[in-house]
């Protein structure tokens, strides 16, 4: 298997750019997103319907954030008395040395694992490898990137920038005896017959979780693969990761989140499976894992959730339907982000992942259209915290009009002085009318002056230019007229 | 414990200190009814009973459907297992149909789940057919509500391709919360539940829909009608 390649955010400008210039890739996401957004619509007809079903999903993601702490306690009780071991990781590496104290325990070479956006986030992947140990993606989409060395472009079709020729190649060269075929029926059987034997031999299953119940220590698993499942019930030994936030408070508020996240997600109105374990197997029982581990994780997420204005990132539920809504995403794809969370989501989290700076480019990469929050299932305002996350970026403590009770990572260091002072210099023009008229006399008489090119904005548009009279003139002149 | 173990302590004092500084309100926001989940989000047809309206949802997700009654299912069960040329089906030996299915299914055929998995896989994950009961169905989206455990485990209805599903009629409910609420789980949760609708799929290459990704192929549901209700 190949490494996958290192992130690389500092390319975000030059990933796009490359991207735009792939017919391929972007005939494949517009194709996708298309897709996706017409099934999702299919799915709440009436506008009423959906916007009441949201309020309740927001109502329950917001009062489990209210009261986190006492959740996550109450959820740590729950598992601890049903005989789960519960740890937590403050970063990605404190996740991953678990993991491999977990496996060296159980003399594991090889963990088969389910779909798990956080442990993408850590490089669980990676991280086992360094050690010896094969984790493998049983994923379908997640198994074919893991064998090419790719990595996910999309949170819940992650393999959408590969074709089925694409994958024939790589199932050709990758696994043993597999056919070329271009036919997706075999694609899959000859994946499923490869993957049969990992979950047998496995001593090790990691599994993501879409929500956690702090009343009675369950954890709940929604897909329409069966690989949870297998990951989940066949190896002795289950390892769930996932983070902090994603606790709720009671069962019954699963009810609306599953509602809403498989018709927001994939169009679906439900899924094959919703796969409720609490605890690990019990006396008498057959299968199901002997020894069952949690790791929560924090890695930033403290972060957004100590400022106010942050906090409602952390209501995600993961559905993706922001990107498969979001005129960006669809052109730029998936991969060009550079994180582990594309489109407006990741937008707004990763830079409480990574720090304002090193995710500088993302929160402008959005033209606010307001579709994100439109569609998002829980309420996110994601356009007004894309707006924030610019304003962090580009102001200290000192300099906010909003300063938040502590500096975020990163704070204030996405300002330029160029940028700084051009803003500066616009209050000053707009706040002082003798001084904007003069600006104005002297732009109408010196239009000529104005460079051909300006940087960005003249690489696909003419030139802005003076009038050569200004609209305030034209007005009085016209005012004048009339007497 | 061990090393990881002071670790994790070190970074849950850590966690909970910068979540305590955060301003709040600790007896959270209020939960408006979840009631609002219950009503369909696509017009239902009027006058459909709860097993039509099962059946209908049920086969649009690509499940087959056999309406039976508690007389006939054993030779309904036999003509799927000949149709399909079933030659290994294994069954939960605890379970209420064990019975019925060793004095119907022939010998050589029938497998019982009576050894841990661990001893089991080799002829599991050969094996063409698993049949288990159901705890439920949920009308509003045909599902079956499965709990596994000691009597029927969790991999007899996921590693064989066919899965045989046997359900009565008076369980169904009409949703998931009715369903959440009737069996009083909050307040006793058993180590596993499930829903399952349709057999298992997946559209991650190209978009294309194919069964029989990593669990079955095939979901049967022998739906068996209420004693006296043949007539409905």
């Amino acid at each position: 298997m190949h490494a996958e390649a290192p992130i690389k955010l500092a390319d975000f400008h030059a990933n796009a750019r490359a991207a735009l210039n792939d017919p391929k890739l972007r005939d494949s996401f517009s194709g996708a997103m298309d897709f996706l957004i017409e099934r999702r619509a299919r799915q709440f007809p009436d506008p009423a319907a959906f916007e009441q079903l949201r309020r309740v999903g927001e109502a329950v993601r917001q009062h489990a954030l209210a009261r986190l702490p006492e959740l996550l306690v109450q959820l740590e009780e729950r598992l601890t008395a049903l005989g789960v071991q519960v740890h937590w990781a403050e970063t990605a590496a404190d996740a991953n040395a678990i993991f491999l104290d977990l496996a060296r325990r159980h003399d594991a070479q090889l963990m088969v694992k389910g779909k798990s956006m956080v442990s993408e986030e850590i490089e669980l992947n990676h991280a086992m490898a360094a050690q010896g140990i094969d984790c493998v993606e049983t994923d379908m989409g997640e198994y074919i990137l893991q064998l090419d060395g790719d990595r996910p472009s999309h949170i819940i079709m992650p393999a959408i920038h590969k074709t089925k020729r694409d994958v024939a190649e790589i199932f050709h060269e990758h696994i043993d005896g597999a056919p070329l075929t271009d036919d997706v029926n075999e694609l899959i059987a000859i994946g499923r017959r490869a993957l049969r034997d990992k979950f047998a031999s496995a001593r090790i299953g990691v599994s993501g979780v879409n929500f956690m119940v702090a009343e009675t220590g369950s954890l709940v698993l929604v897909e329409n693969e069966g690989n949870g499942r297998l990951c989940t019930s066949v190896p002795d030994v289950h390892i769930a990761i996932t983070g902090i936030e994603k606790v709720i408070e009671k069962l019954e508020h699963v009810a609306p989140l599953f509602a809403l996240l498989t018709r927001s997600a994939t169009g679906q109105a439900i899924t094959t499976y919703l796969n409720v374990l609490t605890g690990p197997r019990r006396p008498g029982e057959k299968d199901g894992p002997r020894e069952m581990h949690l790791i929560l994780l924090d890695n930033g997420r403290t972060q957004a959730y100590r400022e106010q204005r942050f906090r409602a990132t952390l209501q995600c539920i993961r559905c993706g339907a922001c990107m498969n809504h979001c005129p960006v995403y669809t052109r730029i794809g998936g991969l060009s982000y550079g994180t582990t969370y594309p489109g407006p989501i990741g937008a707004i989290i990763s830079p409480h992942l990574q720090s304002l700076h090193e995710t500088r480019d993302l929160p402008t990469a959005s033209s606010l259209c307001g579709a994100c929050g439109e569609v998002c299932p829980v309420g996110i305002p994601i356009p007004d915290l894309l707006m924030r996350l610019r304003e962090a970026g580009r102001h200290s403590v000192a300099q906010s009009a909003t300063p938040p009770q502590q500096a975020l990572r990163g704070q204030g260091e996405v300002r330029q002085w160029a940028e700084a002072l051009a803003w500066k210099a616009w209050r000053l023009l707009y706040s002082h009318p003798v001084l904007y008229r003069l600006l104005v006399w002297f732009a109408a008489r010196l239009n000529w002056l104005t460079p051909p090119w300006q940087g960005g904005w003249t690489l696909a548009r003419a030139p802005l230019r003076p009038a050569p009279q200004s609209f305030r003139d034209r007005l009085a002149q016209r005012r004048q007229q009339r007497r | 414990m061990n090393v990881s173990g002071s670790a994790s302590q070190r970074a849950r004092s850590a966690i909970f200190a910068r979540l305590h500084e955060a301003r709040r309100e600790p007896a959270g926001v209020g939960v408006p009814e979840v009631d609002a989940a219950l009503a369909p989000l696509v017009a239902e047809p009027a006058g459909e009973s709860r097993r039509q309206r099962f059946i209908r949802h049920a086969r649009s997700w690509q499940a087959e459907v056999i309406e039976t009654t508690p007389l006939d299912w054993p030779v309904q069960l036999l003509a799927l297992l000949r149709a399909r040329g079933v030659r290994q089906l294994f069954a939960g030996p605890g379970s209420p149909i064990a019975a019925t299915l060793q004095a119907t299914v022939p010998a050589d055929q029938l497998r019982w789940f009576d050894r841990e998995l661990a001893a089991l896989k080799p002829e599991l994950f050969a094996a063409d057919a698993g049949i288990t009961t159901t705890l439920s169905g949920i009308a509003a989206s045909g599902s079956l509500l499965l709990q596994p455990g000691v009597e029927e485990p969790r991999t007899l209805s996921l590693v064989p391709p066919l899965h045989i599903a046997l359900l009565h009629e008076q369980a169904l409910h009409d949703s998931l919360l009715a369903a959440i609420r009737h069996y009083g789980w909050a307040q006793a949760m058993p180590s596993n539940l499930l829903t399952i609708t349709g057999p298992s799929k997946t559209a991650d290459i190209q978009r294309l829909l194919v069964y029989g990704a990593h669990g079955p192929r095939e979901l049967v549901i022998l739906l068996v009608q209420n004693g006296d209700a043949d007539a409905r």
